[in-house]
C-alpha cells in the first residue's frame, strides 16, 4: 500500500516543521523546485530538493516497500494449502511479484540517500510502519481470494496515480508495479467467483471473507481527508495525486458492482446508490479500529513481525554463504 | 552485516533495441547480481539480454551543470534540417 503518511506518532500540523526546515534552505532553490514540480516535471536523484520532500518520500516509499514485503506473509501461509496445483502456481507467482515490488521500492528509496540496511532495520525493530491491512488474519482459502480482489484492488487504486509522482525513480517503480498488479486482482476475483458459485459451504466461506475484509480494505486509503494533515503538501509536491477520500470513493464505486455480480453482499447496511453524485454513499468507517491497528494493535501484528524476523534470521546463512563465495573468488583472483 | 554493493540493471527488451535502465539490485558479486536482476526484473519475458554494472562505476553528469553542459546545442539551430529554406517546388529533400 499503499498509503501515505501514517505515522505512529501524530504529525505536527502542516507548516510547523516544514517552515523550520525550509527556512534553512535557499529560498531561490526552493522556489525553483516548487515551480518544476508544479509544472509536472520529474525530480531525479541528483537534483536539488528540499529536505522535507526528501524525508517525506523516504518515509512514504519505504513504508510502501515494507508493505509489499510484509504482504507476502499472509499469502505465503497459504501456498502449501492452495486447493489445486493451478492455484498454488498462481499464488507462488503473486507472492514472488510482491517480493519484487518491495525490491523496486527499496531501490527507489535508496536513491534518496537511505540504505537498505537502515530500512530493513527500521522494519524489524518495529520503528517503521507498513499497511494496516496485513495485520488481519487469513483464516480460510476465501481470504486469499478476498485479498487478491479487494486488497490488491485497493492497492491498484492507490498506485495508478503514483505513476505520475514527481519523483522519477518512484514513478518508474510504480509503472512496473502497476503492470503486475492487474493479474493479482483478477486471480483473486476469479477465485472468489469460483467459491461464490460453488457449494453452499463455499459460498458461505466467500461471504464470510468479504465480511471481514471489506472494512479493512476501505481503511487502506488512510484517514479521512480532514484528518490527513499532510495531504495538501503532498498533493502540491505531486507525491500524492488524489486524496484518500477520493480514492476510497472510486474503490467503492467500482467494487460494489463486482460483489453484486458474484452474488456477494457488501457488509454495509448504509450502502446505497446516490444518483445525484453518481456514486455510492457508504457507512462510517470505524476509525478507532484503524488507529489501533496503526499503533500496532492489529490482531496478528506480533505474529507478522516475528515471521518476518525469523525469515531474515533463518536466511542469514544464505547471505553468509554468498559473502564467503565472493571472498573466495576474490582471493583466487589475487593469487 | 552491511549492504552488498549496488548494481544497475539494464534490459534489452527484444532484438534490435538498446539496453535500457530498469532499476538496481544488491549483490555480493557479478554472477549473483545477474541472477538477482533476472529474478527481479524479467519475470515476464521483459527481455532477451541483461547487463549489470556496479553503480559506483557509473560516471554521471552533474544536474547543476546541465546548463553549461547542454546549452551549446540550443544556439546552433543550423544543426537542424528545418533551419534551411528550400523552395516548395524542390521535392525529396
Ligand atoms: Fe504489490
Ligand atoms: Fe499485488
Amino acid at each position: 500500500m499503499y498509503t501515505t503518511e501514517l505515522d505512529k506518532q501524530k504529525q505536527p500540523p502542516e507548516g510547523a516543521n516544514v517552515t523550520a526546515i525550509d527556512g534553512a534552505e535557499d529560498p531561490a532553490l526552493v522556489e525553483a523546485f516548487e515551480a518544476r514540480v508544479a509544472a509536472d516535471e520529474f525530480i531525479e536523484p541528483k537534483d536539488w530538493m528540499p529536505e522535507a520532500y526528501r524525508k517525506t518520500l523516504v518515509r512514504q516509499i519505504s513504508q510502501h516497500a515494507h508493505s509489499e514485503i510484509v504482504g507476502m506473509l499472509p499469502e505465503g501461509n497459504w501456498i502449501t494449502r492452495a486447493p489445486s496445483l493451478r492455484r498454488k502456481a498462481i499464488l507462488l507467482a503473486k507472492v514472488q511479484d510482491e517480493g519484487g515490488h518491495g525490491l523496486y521500492l527499496y531501490c527507489a528509496a535508496e536513491t534518496l540517500g537511505t540504505s537498505r540496511e537502515e530500512m530493513i532495520e527500521a522494519l524489524h525493530s518495529g520503528k517503521a510502519k507498513y499497511s494496516t491491512i496485513f495485520n488481519y488474519p487469513t483464516l480460510t482459502w476465501a481470504d486469499i481470494a478476498a485479498i487478491g480482489w479487494l486488497v490488491d484492488g485497493a492497492a491498484i487504486m492507490n498506485q495508478v496515480p503514483l505513476q505520475r509522482a514527481s519523483y522519477g525513480p518512484y514513478a518508474r517503480a510504480m509503472v512496473r508495479v502497476c503492470k503486475e498488479e492487474s493479474f493479482h486482482q483478477r486471480q483473486g476475483y476469479e477465485a472468489m467467483l469460483v467459491l461464490a458459485n460453488g457449494t453452499p459451504e463455499q459460498k458461505r466461506m466467500a461471504q464470510d471473507a468479504i465480511n471481514r475484509w471489506w472494512w479493512p480494505s476501505l481503511m487502506m486509503f488512510g484517514p479521512p481527508d480532514d484528518q490527513s494533515p499532510n495531504t495538501e503538501r503532498s498533493m502540491r509536491w505531486r507525491i500524492k495525486r488524489e486524496t484518500n477520500d477520493e480514492l476510497r470513493q472510486k474503490f467503492v464505486d467500482i467494487t460494489v458492482p463486482q460483489a453484486e455480480f458474484a452474488g456477494l453482499t457488501v457488509p454495509d447496511p448504509d450502502l446505497s446508490w446516490n444518483e445525484a453524485k453518481g456514486g455510492y454513499d457508504f457507512g462510517e468507517i470505524d476509525w478507532e479500529e484503524f488507529y489501533a491497528v496503526v499503533r500496532g494493535e492489529g490482531p496478528v501484528a506480533k505474529e507478522r513481525m516475528k515471521a518476518r524476523r525469523d525469515a531474515w534470521e533463518d536466511g542469514a546463512w544464505v547471505r553468509e554463504a554468498a559473502d564467503a563465495h565472493e571472498a573466495k573468488k576474490a582471493a583466487r583472483k589475487v593469487a | 552485516m552491511s549492504d552488498w554493493p549496488l548494481w544497475e540493471v539494464f534490459v534489452r527488451a527484444k532484438g534490435g533495441l538498446s539496453h535500457r535502465h530498469v532499476g538496481s539490485v544488491h549483490a555480493p558479486d557479478r554472477e549473483m547480481a545477474l541472477n538477482h536482476a533476472r529474478d527481479t526484473y524479467t519475470r515476464r519475458l521483459e527481455g532477451v539480454s541483461l547487463w549489470v554494472v556496479k553503480s559506483s562505476d557509473i560516471v554521471a553528469s552533474d544536474p547543476d551543470q546541465s546548463g553549461p553542459t547542454f546549452e551549446p546545442a540550443a544556439d546552433k539551430v543550423y544543426r537542424h534540417p528545418t533551419f534551411y529554406e528550400i523552395p516548395d517546388e524542390v521535392k525529396h529533400i
